[in-house]
Parts: structure tokens; sequence; C-alpha cells
């Protein structure tokens, strides 16, 4: 089912992660990007795995969410995974028939890549995990501040991409329902040709469309009614505050790079 | 006379194995007759809807035997499929599932998804258009030109076109003016007769009801707590206000009234109400 979906879904919590700033943690998943780059060796790969299996821990989101989560990538990891594999200069040569060469480098290099898009999904994860799609687009809309000297629209951009999280799950119940009623009258999604199955979308998208866009129209004039103009001199009912566990974070997060950088100095 | 739809044991389960787990339907079991008209009342999120949908075979039960006409619409692909035919189910604002360009291409969406003949379908899509009170020349029409109402009948009669021996209608008349009301619920009623179909009836509507099932099933928690004719049902008032279910007004009514200590039966519909309030009338006059 449609509804099974859990990309990006919010798991309300009361963890420290859950209550850190959003602007702190969407700083803290750039940090751990950047670090994870950097990281190039078994020992430095070890910390960063530390790191995120420490906050997923203190997050107390269940393992078992974010692997389900994971199954979706399961495509790309492969042919990454693949690609690293067969297309990998190396000397130590493991494996040889036909055109195909595995080396020792190149298992290495996959094993690496695939680790690499892995933690950095999860890190990913754990922010939208513990971060309410709300205040994750005032912690961005914050962030990109400065932005605005340069004339650009960063609150209508946050609040469109609010309204888009927002309806995301709307559209997907609006779907399934969609479907039923379709399937109702004798639809079949299943069988058929590619082109039988592309066709049979039709009666499922174009209602869709209308009332997305029925909903659309009925969101603006909710807003006109209630005189929403744009950003300029709104106030904001939850204030963004940086307190002492913000800092800390911060600290970690500075740690962390530090360690890295350390470690791939000494080549390790 | 063996019955059309036989439900038997029922369960149903969302999300079996996650910790959204949710039983949606306990050990639901009843039957419908050819021809009968049957009302299902129950608060939101009591099964209703589920239920339907597990009917047409549009969702897989648990545990439990759905049979259309003896048959387990499990069993076998085919008659799942067949069943969904069989088996008419037109959801709550049906209107938001039209798509085709034009009137007649909707209603034919359904006929022709059965592979049916060109001349059956436009026949089929004649007689359902005209079921509902549409007429030839809104047929060339786009459905989205059309009033909501008339909208709500275009759908319907994209459900009728498959001439169900079954029809499941969830709330139907949700958001229509009392004629709008009045209009639709003559159409399904002229279809029950003509077709010999038996009609079920999802309604918040207790007055409607009332006027027109022969038989009502009352969900409340996932079970099916009662099923009887109306008179029955109703008469359990105090159990349905329990439920947070309302009765209709007129039973509200005469039950004040024999709390005031007049000498009046429970009655449940508007005609039943005139004759008891004669007789109480005559019966004074004697006195």
């Amino acid at each position: 089912m449609l509804k099974d979906i859990t990309l990006g879904q919010y798991f309300p919590g009361n963890s420290v992660i859950h209550r850190l700033d959003p602007r702190t943690k969407l700083i803290m998943l750039v940090v751990y990007i950047v670090a994870l780059f950097l990281a190039v060796s078994w020992v430095s790969y070890g910390v960063m795995l530390l790191f995120l299996i420490g906050s997923i821990k203190i997050s107390a989101i269940p393992l078992k969410s974010i692997v389900r989560g994971m199954k979706p990538l399961v495509m790309i990891l492969v042919f990454t995974g693949v690609l690293n594999l067969f297309f990998t200069e190396g000397e130590t040569v493991l494996l040889e028939f036909w055109v195909i060469t595995i080396t020792k480098e190149a298992l290495v290099r996959a094993f690496f890549m695939v680790i690499r898009i892995l933690m950095l999904v999860c890190g990913t994860f754990l922010l939208t995990y513990t971060t309410s799609p709300i205040s994750l687009t005032d912690g961005l809309e914050s962030l990109m501040g400065p932005l605005k000297k340069l004339h650009v629209p960063v609150h209508e951009l946050s609040m469109m991409m609010c309204i888009a999280l927002r309806f995301i799950p709307t559209l997907i119940e609006e779907t399934d329902k969609i479907m039923s009623a379709q399937k109702a009258r004798g639809a079949d999604f299943e069988s058929g040709s590619l082109i039988d199955k592309a066709k049979a979308l039709i009666p499922i998208l174009v209602p869709l469309f209308i009332s997305a866009f029925r909903r659309a129209d009925e969101l603006a004039t909710a807003m006109e009614c209630r005189c929403y103009q744009g950003g300029d001199g709104r106030t904001k009912m939850k204030l963004l505050r940086y307190r002492l566990w913000d800092y800390e974070t911060f600290g970690v997060g500075a740690a962390l790079i530090a360690v890295v950088c350390v470690l791939r100095s000494f080549g390790l | 006379m063996e019955p059309i739809l036989q439900v038997q044991n029922l369960n149903y389960i969302y999300s079996q194995g996650t910790p959204f787990e949710h039983q949606a339907l306990m050990d639901v079991s009843f039957s419908v007759r050819r021809g009968e008209f049957l009302g299902i009342i129950g608060h939101t999120g009591s099964g209703k809807s589920t239920l339907m949908q597990q009917l047409n075979g549009l969702l897989k039960p648990t545990s439990g035997k759905i049979l259309l006409d003896g048959k387990d619409i499990w069993s076998d692909k085919k008659l799942t499929r067949q069943a969904r035919f069989r088996v008419g189910l037109v959801f709550q604002y049906p209107e938001y599932q039209l798509f085709e360009e034009t009137v007649y291409r909707d209603i034919a969406f359904g006929p022709r998804n059965m592979g049916l003949k060109e001349d059956e379908i436009d026949r089929r899509v004649r007689d359902a258009a005209r079921a509902v009170g549409l007429t030839d020349a809104q047929l060339q029409v786009s459905p989205f030109d059309l009033s909501g109402g008339q909208k709500r009948r275009v759908a319907i009669a994209g459900v009728i076109a498959m001439e169900p021996e079954v029809l499941i209608l969830d709330e139907p008349t949700a958001g229509l003016d009392p004629a709008g009301r009045a209009e639709i619920l003559g159409y399904i009623e002229h279809y029950r007769k003509t077709h010999n179909a038996a009609i079920l009836m999802v309604s918040h509507s207790m007055d409607d009801v009332a006027r027109l099932t022969e038989r009502l099933l009352v969900m409340n928690g996932s079970k099916l707590a009662m099923d009887g004719t109306p008179a029955e049902v109703f008469a359990r008032s105090d159990e349905l206000l329990e439920m947070g279910l309302n009765i209709p007004e007129v039973t509200r009514v005469f039950l004040d009234l024999k709390k005031m200590g007049l000498d009046v039966e429970p009655v449940y519909t508007i005609g039943q109400a005139v004759e008891a309030l004669k007789k109480l009338k005559g019966g004074a006059a004697v006195c």
C-alpha cells in the first residue's frame, strides 16, 4: 500500500535530538556530510559510524524504521556497488574471467561507496525523523535569512516547501482513494503491456490533478482570508533560540571534523 | 432463497505486523438477500468503510469468507474480478473520481472494463444515465462543466452502468441539498426495484434509513453490534445513543411524549407518527 512509504516521516519523540534547534540539526547534517567525505580509511569510517550509531541511540528512533526507510535505496546501492566493483582500476587481481576483472582496490572502493551512501541517507533520515516539517522549514528559512539581502524570496520558498511537505500525506491518501474507486469500476493497474499500464494511470492522474488544483485554490483563498501577505513584518509563534545543548552539539561537530582531519593527515 | 451475498466471520487488520496495526473488523457475519434494501449505520471509524471495501474484493480479509452466490470471491482470481462488477461500490463523494472528456465516456468506463460489446455498452450507458435523470444532451458535455449534484449522478451512473446485483453506496447524499438528496434516494430505490438488486447504503441520516431500508446493520467498535429491522434497531434507542449514534427525530419526539405520560407506541418514520397521532386523537375524541 502507498501508506507504507516512510520516506522523511516525522517520529514524534522527546529525546535531546528532538529538542535541538532545527538549525543546529541542519548545520550538524552538513558537518556530518563533510566529515563523511573527508573520511578515507577504516579507522575514520569507524569513527563516523560510532557517531551515527550514538546519535541514533540518543534519538531513540527504532532501528527497524530506519532500515525500512532504506528499502527503496537497494537498487541504487546495488548499482553503485556493481559499477565501482567492475570499473575501478587496481593492481591486486582477485578474480578474472572474460572481460571482467575484479581487483582488491575495486572491492574496497565499492564497499566504501555503498557504506558512504548508506551513512549519508541514515544521517538525513535522522534529521527528518526527529524534526517536524514545520520546524525544519523554520530552520531553513532562518539559515537562509542572509540571502534576503540578495533579493532571494526566502520566506516564500520556505512557505512553499512547508505546504508541499504538508500535502504529501494528503495526496497519498487521495491517490489511494481514487485508485480504489477506479478499481471498483474494474480498472486494472497490474496486468497488460507497459503502454496499457501507462494508459491505466489516466483515470488516477486526471482526478488527482483536479483535486490538487482545487485544494491549492482553497488553500490560497483561506490564506488570503486571514490576510496572509508574505514574510515582511510577520512574527513567529515559536521563536528559534539556541540553548546550551545546541552549543554542546556544535562542539561535538567541531570535534568530529577535527578527528577525521587529523586521521586523514596521518593517512588513516 | 439463497442469499446473494454472505459474509462469514470476517476479520480485517490494517498494517499487520507494524506499530500501526489496527483491527478494523472483528468477527463480522451477515447475509444479504436479492432485492433487499439494507442500511449500515455506525460511528466514524467503526469499520463501515473497511467492510464495504471487503464486499467487492478491494481489500482481502485477514480471515473469514465472503461468498457471492455461494462462491468464495477469493478462491479464484476470475471470481475476484467478477465480484468487482457484480458488487458495485459507490464511494463517498464519488464525483471526485470523474476523469473522462464526456459524461458518456465516463459512464462507459465500467462497462468497457467488463469487456462488453460496443452496442451493449451504449445501451447500458443510456439506461444508467436515464436511471439517474441525466438527459441525452448532458451525455456529450464534459463532466467538469456540470454542477456538484449532477456530477454525483454521473458518478453513480458510472457504477449502475455495470448493472451490479449488489449496489453499495457510502453516504450517497452527503453534501447535497434536501431536493437533491430526495432525488438521489429515489433513483437508488428505483434501481433496486427494476433490477431486483440488493442495496447497501451507509448513511448518517437516521431519518433516511428509517424510511427506506428494510434492515439495518449497526457497526460499533469494529464489530457488528445490531442486525435487524429498523423497528427492532430503533427500539434499542438507549444503546444507539450510548454508541454516539442518533435516532430519527420522530422517534426522539415520541420517546419524550411517552416520558410525559402519553400512551404512544415507538415510531421511526413520519408516516407511522401520523398514524399514531391519528389513533391517539381518535381515542381522545371517544373519551
